[in-house]
């Protein structure tokens, strides 16, 4: 088999197959059970589900630290094994998984992720370097490439590991989080960042908590709670009662029902669904809501949700 | 000028004894993988694994001589099996780490101490214990500084694959670096070197050559590279100054040792609290200059 054509995403249109995966702790807690779905080549996925759903070891299933009891995993095509070897697979961690006192330099951090490329010594080629440099530029970080990492900021400190994953030019990109403890510049800019990254044609599949945001730029959504609930078109996924599923008395709900919004006789209600961060708005008819157009975005501050009645 | 040269024969006195030349010789030959290796340890948080397995080693190298086998692979073979046995107990226990440590390499050390009171052998426990530098024979200096050479050979060669790890498990193993065999390497490299420390320093100071170095450096760096040069500075530094000043006042020698490298972690630490006191003054300042300025505008 050729390699480099394997690589290409045209030829191996499934970036990511999990089929039919269940993963049992050694204390026999059975951590998820039965989640099958396949993530295309060139798309934003977004995972969600609420703490202890599973997410993170959904996440380690697939880049293979946790064996899987039963089902198996593929990615662009490869076993997960094959594929990590042929640097297929990114990570970027949760800030709060990093030792951020560690004496490392920002470039040290963007070189780790060149590693795979590199022989047994790890020494570093002028490619490297290149690449380390391109990755830095990229999210606009090149100017702080001997700083230590604990001197920078929450949202300098996310880039960092996103130009890391970059570094490594791999087809699959993983992001645990990647919203957490960031502005929301910062938070514009990576979501800038994966949407070029989708159109290279990588697979991105972000594990986040952020639903506000999931509408604005994910194409499909994962719905997780230790099993699978929903996948598809984020539209398709993202409605009152799939969410409901998810977040059964987590999240906060609030309905605006037709009387509080309008006098006429419209059925339509709207749908506040929030974990304290950005809230998700839905309105229309029971059964047909949609999403709000501009949901995802900063309301504008006279009208905290911005959702019209049809006149 | 007589006065002066005197001075100078008495300066140069240690050297001119073949038990303090190869003293110099060993400590200068062991500082350098241990102030390496103690970078690693003390970033990864293994203290107390070196001070187990430094512990550890009495009941192997007791058993080592009874058996008329080179002390060194008794010591090897018993640092071992407590950073094996640790570690299954861990595996299948809900206790942690620590603890588990402390549990088997007193109870190993426990062991040593009756088996060297029953054995009658011609070791002495103080020299096992705090080293006998001055007594070391070729055959150990030779073989302190193979194993010197294999453990610096092996940071020097793989240190990047390990250092990834200590910072970043989940990439290191994206990158295919085994988690679970630096563990156990990481260890076997801990036994050898404390093995190749056990006849210079003994196994009750050997772990202070494996930490103060390291500890010193990130004290005042944030580089790895810097720490690393840091390290190596302060072990062959205090390692030669105390063997040197260990003649003059009639010490033991590794003792002196360990104490210049607690004086160097004082003065450094001394010397950090105090820059950090300053910064903050110039911060403050800084601020009250911009309200000034705002003020004035």
């Amino acid at each position: 088999m050729n390699n480099t054509e394997q690589k290409s995403c045209p030829l191996a249109p499934i970036g990511i197959a999990v089929n039919n995966i269940s993963v049992i702790y050694k204390n026999a807690h059975k951590a998820i059970s039965d989640i099958s779905f396949d993530i295309p080549c060139g798309s934003i996925t977004a995972l969600v589900g609420i703490n202890g759903s599973g997410k993170s070891t959904l996440f380690k299933a697939i880049m293979g630290f946790v064996p899987c009891y039963q089902g198996q995993v593929e990615i662009m095509g490869f076993p997960v094994k094959k594929a990590l070897k042929l640097n297929h697979v990114a990570y970027v961690p949760q800030n709060e998984d990093v030792d951020w006192n560690f004496p490392v330099l920002v470039e040290d951090v963007v070189m780790m992720g060149r590693y795979g490329h590199m022989n047994m010594l790890r020494i570093a080629s002028q490619t490297d370097k290149d690449a380390v440099d391109q990755a830095l530029t990229r999210v606009s970080m090149q100017d702080y490439k001997q700083r230590q990492i604990g001197e920078l900021s929450g949202g300098q400190r996310k880039r960092v590991f996103l130009a890391r994953a970059l570094a490594q030019a791999s087809n699959v990109i993983l992001l645990d989080e990647p919203f957490t403890g960031v502005d929301v510049t910062t938070e514009e800019q990576i979501i800038r960042l994966l949407k070029e990254l989708a159109q290279e044609g990588k697979v991105i599949l972000v594990s986040t908590h952020n639903l506000g945001s999931v509408p604005e730029f994910c194409d499909n959504v994962i719905l997780i709670n230790k099993t699978l609930l929903a996948y598809g078109k984020t539209s398709d996924v993202f409605t009152t009662d799939n969410l409901q599923k998810a977040f059964g008395g987590v999240l906060r709900r609030f309905v605006l029902s037709a009387e509080s919004l309008h006098a006429d006789a419209d059925a339509r209600e709207v749908t506040v669904i929030t974990d304290d961060e950005r809230p998700v708005v839905l309105y229309g008819e029971k059964g047909l809501e949609q999403l709000a157009s501009g949901s995802g975005l900063k309301p504008p501050s006279n009208t905290p949700i911005k959702v019209r009645k049809e006149s | 000028m007589f006065e002066f040269n005197a001075l100078i024969t008495t300066l140069l006195l240690p050297f001119q004894f073949v038990f303090m030349q190869q003293a110099f010789i060993v400590v200068f030959i062991l500082s350098l993988p241990m102030a390496i290796l103690s970078c690693y340890i003390v970033l990864k948080g293994w203290s107390l694994m070196g001070d187990a397995i430094a512990h550890a080693v009495l009941p192997g190298v007791v058993l080592a001589y009874m058996l008329a086998i080179p002390l060194s692979i008794g010591a090897f073979a018993a640092g071992l099996c407590c950073a094996l046995t640790t570690g299954f107990i861990k595996e299948n226990s809900r206790l942690r780490e620590d603890t588990i440590m402390g549990i088997v390499f007193s109870a190993m050390f426990a062991i040593g101490i009756i088996l060297f009171h029953k054995a009658e052998t011609e070791l002495h426990l103080t020299h096992l214990l705090l080293g006998d530098i001055l007594g070391i024979s070729l055959a150990s200096m030779i073989e302190t500084s193979l194993i010197g050479l294999f453990v610096l050979a092996v940071m020097v060669i793989r240190g990047r694959d390990l250092l990834l790890l200590i910072f970043d498990p989940q990439q290191a193993q994206i990158t295919g670096i085994s988690i679970k065999f630096w563990h156990y390497a990481f260890q076997v490299l801990l036994a050898l070197t404390i093995v190749a420390a056990l006849q210079a320093v003994g196994m009750i100071l050997s772990i202070a050559l494996l930490i103060a170095p390291g500890a010193c450096a990130l004290l005042v760096t944030k580089r790895f590279a810097t720490m690393l040069k840091i390290s190596v500075a302060v072990a062959m530094s205090s390692s030669v100054l105390g063997v040197y000043a260990s003649f003059y006042i009639d010490s033991a020698p590794a003792a002196t040792i360990v104490l210049f490298m607690s004086f160097i972690f004082i003065l450094l630490f001394i010397y950090k609290t105090n820059q950090q006191r300053i910064l903050l003054h110039q911060r403050k300042t800084a601020k009250f200059s911009l309200v000034d300025n705002k003020v004035s505008l």
